[in-house]
């Protein structure tokens, strides 16, 4: 993956490239090896670019070969590596190269104005709403409805930024205390300046092969053993935001696919998606990882912590790595990879053999949710 | 955020690459279809109206033309009072391209009263202090004068606590 940055001055092409490239590399691998491609980027509005994946192509290494585009939003880090697995899974392809990449900087001043363009035309636009609103409604009410407090929340920040120190990628990485994200400038109550990440430029790749031609690769290969996905309805103002029903069943999809009973018992490494302190452990109780409204506890407890029993977001995640929104697929299905092949480096955490990712995104609607196994 | 590391590229850096500028002209004119274009209408008069399911016994609001659970033609227009609940809400500080307002804007969704649980719409409110701003306050909407009115969600201005709801 490249780095993450509010700004990059390469091309989205350059950025893609230089992710493709490195993933070659650590795979000992050349483009002529790869027979499919997956690119995954979010909206064109950001890029300005309609048909951002056909632009993308040749950074993206997909020239002349089987190409597609996927885009489910922020789901979309781990949709990707999902559509790259049915190409495997399917019979089609032998080695599948999934590229994400987003470029957010160039819709200027701000890519603020280009999430506008999600917005419903006739229910909602006219209000002029920031997307920022949404999420805070969103956190209001699971702190409500759970009694959790902005203090338990801001752990979730400390933590991550904290890890992303280890990460050589990293945009927004510190160590800071839960007084400064308290102190923090209100954004819109509760969300705080350190409760969010960072819009960002990055770009990142991993490869999938077929279990009959992983051998000549690699001894150390990390298996997908489930994968699953789910969508609820754009009208987000007809549900209750308290607890994200679309992830636990793309999680219980996947966990069914993986065998897996006792996700809090038989996951070694979570990566939930956590563009907000709050989506941490909303995530976490959707992906069934604990009872609904015990994120804020184990994570008071250090369970989530790397050294801890659930060790989550050890890459420094979305709050500390950065939010290049499809590109996160580098600190979501490329750190698991890391993290069960062993080759996280200061990142790592002990005995990890089975790990799950997942995504978020769209209209506060979407979760993907991947699980390997080393 | 200085005080925090990262890789901001400067705006010095970034003059080390030539950048071309576009402003796309485009405008759009959406069909609001059979549902909205009457819910327009209705907010015209200063009126909420929902649409009935025979199916499921919902009341969808706002209203729909189909069911989305039951998967068949919703049947029956019904008036809806202009009062409901807060379900949930933010006091921002940010307009909606990320620039710092002084006086904060209160949101929030309320589920209008009459219609199937959680069915809401997100609004303003207004006649309130940040603090006043609850989980489950009754609230009321204030209308533009009808000569104002546009047949748009901004027809109604803002949502007031309901009185003697407090």
């Amino acid at each position: 993956m490249t780095i993450f940055s509010r700004r990059l001055k390469e091309t989205g092409k350059e950025m893609c490239f230089e992710a493709v490239r490195a993933a070659l590399d650590e795979a000992g691998l050349e483009l002529k090896d790869i027979d499919t491609v997956v690119c995954g980027t979010a909206p064109d509005a950001f890029d300005g670019i309609h048909m951002k994946g056909e632009n993308l192509l040749d950074g993206c290494g997909g020239s002349k070969k089987t190409y597609m585009r996927v885009f489910t939003g922020g789901g979309t880090g781990v949709l990707a590596p999902i559509a790259g697995w049915w190409h495997v899974a399917s019979g089609v392809s032998d080695v599948c190269l999934v590229v994400c990449e987003e470029k957010m900087s160039s819709c200027f001043p701000h890519p603020q104005s280009a999430f506008g363009h999600i917005w419903d035309p006739i229910l909602d636009r006219p209000l002029r709403p920031n997307l920022v609103w949404i999420f805070a409604m969103e956190m209001n009410r699971y702190m409500h409805v759970h009694n959790i407090s902005k203090e338990d929340i801001a752990l979730v920040s400390v933590k991550n930024k904290k890890n992303a120190l280890d990460h050589p990628s990293a945009q927004l990485a510190a160590n800071i205390t839960v007084d400064d994200v308290l102190n923090s400038e209100v954004m819109a109550w509760p969300v705080q300046r350190l409760d969010i990440s960072p819009p960002s430029d990055g770009a990142a790749a991993l490869i999938l092969v077929a279990e009959d031609k992983v051998s000549s690769i690699t001894d150390n290969p990390v298996w997908v053993e489930g994968v699953g996905w789910c969508i609820d309805s754009t009208m987000w103002t007809n549900r209750d935001l308290y607890f994200p029903q679309y992830v636990a069943k793309a999680a219980k999809m996947a966990y069914r696919m993986a065998g897996i009973h006792n996700p809090f018992k038989e996951i070694d490494v979570a990566e939930p998606y956590d563009p907000f302190d709050y989506k941490e452990l909303h995530h976490m109780e959707g992906l069934l990882l604990c009872k609904k409204g015990e994120a804020a506890r184990l994570t008071r407890e250090g369970v989530t912590e790397r050294d801890g029993d659930l060790p989550t977001c050890p890459s420094g995640g979305l709050l500390g790595v950065g939010n290049p929104i499809a590109a996160t697929m580098g600190i979501k299905a490329g750190e698991i990879y890391w993290q069960l092949a062993g080759k996280a480096g200061k990142r790592q955490v002990p005995d990890a053999r089975t790990g799950v990712c997942q995504a978020w995104g769209d209209l506060m609607q979407y979760g993907s949710v991947m699980v390997m196994r080393s | 955020m200085e005080k925090y590391p990262g890789k901001p590229l400067s705006s010095k850096e970034m003059e080390e690459v030539t950048h071309e500028k576009w402003d796309p002209a485009v405008k759009y004119a959406w069909s609001c279809g059979e549902a909205m274009s009457r819910f327009l209408n209705e907010l015209k008069k200063g009126k909420l109206v929902g649409r009935k399911c025979h199916k499921c016994r919902r009341v969808i609001f706002p209203p729909k033309m189909f069911c989305e659970t039951c998967f068949r033609p919703t049947d029956e227009w019904v008036y809806l009072p202009d009062t409901g609940t807060v379900m949930t809400y933010s006091v921002s500080y940010l307009d909606m391209d990320a620039n710092r307002i002084e006086e904060p804007i209160l949101v929030g969704v309320i589920a209008i009263d009459g219609a199937s649980e959680n069915m809401g719409i997100m609004h303003y409110f207004e006649e309130m202090k940040p603090e006043d701003l609850t989980f489950g306050l009754k609230v009321k909407a204030v209308w533009k004068p009808e000569k104002e009115r546009t047949g748009a969600v901004t027809d109604i201005k803002y949502f007031k606590p309901l009185e003697g709801s407090k």
